[in-house]
């Protein structure tokens, strides 16, 4: 088999290179190789609507079946990638069949980090990364009749996740390695914030715990803590983070960090293959010129987007401003910007109030906003971080000022 | 099944047979008509799924909620019309409706 584009994961990054490719009026050979038997979907519900039962699997797909029969992009389901041969332009699959390639455009993701720690693989114990994680059997059965559900890690996958099962009024304990929940990703504030909201709720939340074990002969029975407290599980859900899955490229000779690194076009250091997505080290114009892997559907589409118009000979540099959210009970949050490197953070509002901002600085700029329940500061954020506005602290905190009147002035 | 017509900025009419009980920007979707983005999925976080419903449609296609009316206030292209199509579900009263959509998507 030999096709003038090969994407390898068939994620929201894949899949969009291939749609963007179609739209500019690429006529080669176009195919998707994924390793999971689904054709492409979103991945954000599975931890929120899908996982809540709120919406059918049709409905997430990023698009309908007909779609990618009608734009002659070939779907190469139930296979994943082992080797890459750059000299060749070949990938070896686990099955056994070599595929050419003209231009290869790796969007493999990551695979959920597993606890490594004794009884992390028992039955019972699960990411939610995928369908199948989210469908499983064990997952239905045991957040139906699960007397108790642990969620270890609270990044927005396990945040999500809890207030998933705690609406479907499931009793859930949430166990955070950090002294505060988001704490890689978010300011103190917010933290503070979402620990408040889920303990409202009912959610049991322990903080600077360490996991030692999972109990359990045949399945989890329960978690033990390191400092002896075993908390009793039917069901463990594990958020605590991917692993990029770039070990092909690796052993091919790819120059690799975390994740595959990629300049500005989105090119690895191998000839005519490209790198996009959460597996995609690369440095971003909103980290202040770091080299960074950002895990988003944002960043998926752009990245996807600047290699399909690079294929097609339209090249500029990748340069979008992050946006991110996060939907938990009643509550929505939205990001604009990376707030990693803030040196101070603002509030504006009232969190008592269910409805507030953050605003990151950086040497006085700002560089980034989590807002809450606050679309207007969001989308008016938007627009002041990509102006990098300089402000004061007291000036974004007067709630009555709209962040946009500050770029005027 | 309601016929909705979605109207690209440049007039090209793309008339659709639309599915009760999905959102307008699904059947967009669904029928692969440029144009619509919806890089959220249709949980009304991205603006990237902007069009115009004209006013005498507003009483089936319902008004916009308050995070809907902030997330269009920064959009390009907006107007007195302007709605996100994943916050608008499709009911039969909708036979005919026509969906405008402006030249560019987002902020």
């Amino acid at each position: 088999m030999q096709f003038d584009v090969v994407i390898v994961g068939a994620g929201h990054g894949g899949a969009q290179v291939a749609v963007m490719l179609r739209t500019q009026k690429f006529e080669g050979s176009i195919a998707i190789i994924g390793e999971e038997s689904e054709l492409p979907y979103e991945r954000p519900p599975l931890s929120k609507e899908y996982f809540a039962g709120e919406k059918e699997f049709e409905r997430i797909q990023l698009r309908p079946a007909r779609y990618w029969d009608e734009r002659e992009v070939t779907m190469l389901l139930g296979k994943r990638v082992v080797a890459v041969d750059p000299a060749a332009h070949t990938v070896a699959t686990d099955g056994g069949e070599t595929i050419g390639y003209g231009k290869l455009v790796w969007a493999t993701g990551g695979h959920p980090r597993v606890l490594p720690i004794p009884g992390g693989d028992l039955p019972g114990v699960q990411g939610v990364r995928t369908r199948a994680d989210a469908d499983a059997d064990a997952m239905k059965a045991a957040s139906e009749t699960a007397g108790q559900i642990v969620v270890v890690g609270g990044g927005y996958i396990g945040l999500e996740a809890a207030a998933v099962l705690n609406k479907a009024g499931k009793k859930v304990v949430l166990l955070e390695a950090q002294n505060r929940v988001l704490a890689r990703v978010a300011g103190e504030e917010l933290s503070r914030f979402y620990e408040k909201e889920h303990r409202d709720h009912g959610v049991e939340l322990h903080l600077g715990v360490c996991v030692d074990a999972i109990e359990g002969d045949t399945r989890v029975t329960g978690v033990r803590l390191s400092d002896g407290e075993v908390i009793p599980a039917d069901l463990v859900i594990v958020g605590i983070g991917i692993i990029p899955a770039v070990a092909p490229l690796i052993a091919a000779g790819a120059d690799c960090a975390n994740g595959v690194r990629v300049d500005r076009l989105c090119k690895t250091s191998l000839p005519d293959v490209y790198a996009i997505g959460d597996c995609a080290a690369h440095v971003n114009d909103f980290a202040e010129g770091a080299e960074v892997r950002l895990e988003s559907v944002q960043n998926a589409n752009d990245q996807a987007n600047v290699v399909a118009k690079g294929i097609v000979g339209d090249e500029a540099p990748y340069h979008a401003i992050p946006w991110f959210w996060s939907n938990q009970y009643d509550l929505k949050l939205q990001t604009a910007g990376l707030s990693t490197g803030h040196d101070q953070a603002v509030l504006r509002g009232d969190p008592a109030t269910r409805s507030f901002s953050v605003v990151y600085l950086k040497a006085g700029k700002v560089i980034a906003l989590d807002c809450v329940n606050a679309t207007r500061d969001y989308v008016q954020g938007r627009m002041v971080v990509s102006a990098g506005l300089e402000a004061g602290p007291e000036q974004l905190a007067d709630i009555e000022t709209p962040l946009k009147e500050l770029l005027s002035v | 099944m309601p016929r909705i017509i979605f109207v690209e900025f440049d007039g090209t009419e793309h008339p659709v047979d639309a599915s009760n009980g999905l959102s307008l920007m699904e059947a967009a979707r669904d029928h692969d008509v440029p144009g619509i983005e919806a890089e959220c999925g249709g949980v009304g976080s991205c603006a990237t799924c902007h069009v115009y419903i004209d006013q005498e449609w507003v009483a089936v296609s319902g008004a916009a909620d308050r995070v809907e009316r902030e997330l269009l206030e920064m959009v390009e292209g907006r107007c007195e019309e302007s709605r996100l199509s994943c916050q608008i579900d499709i009911s039969h009263e909708m036979d005919g409706l026509i969906v405008r959509m402006p030249e560019a998507q987002g902020f």
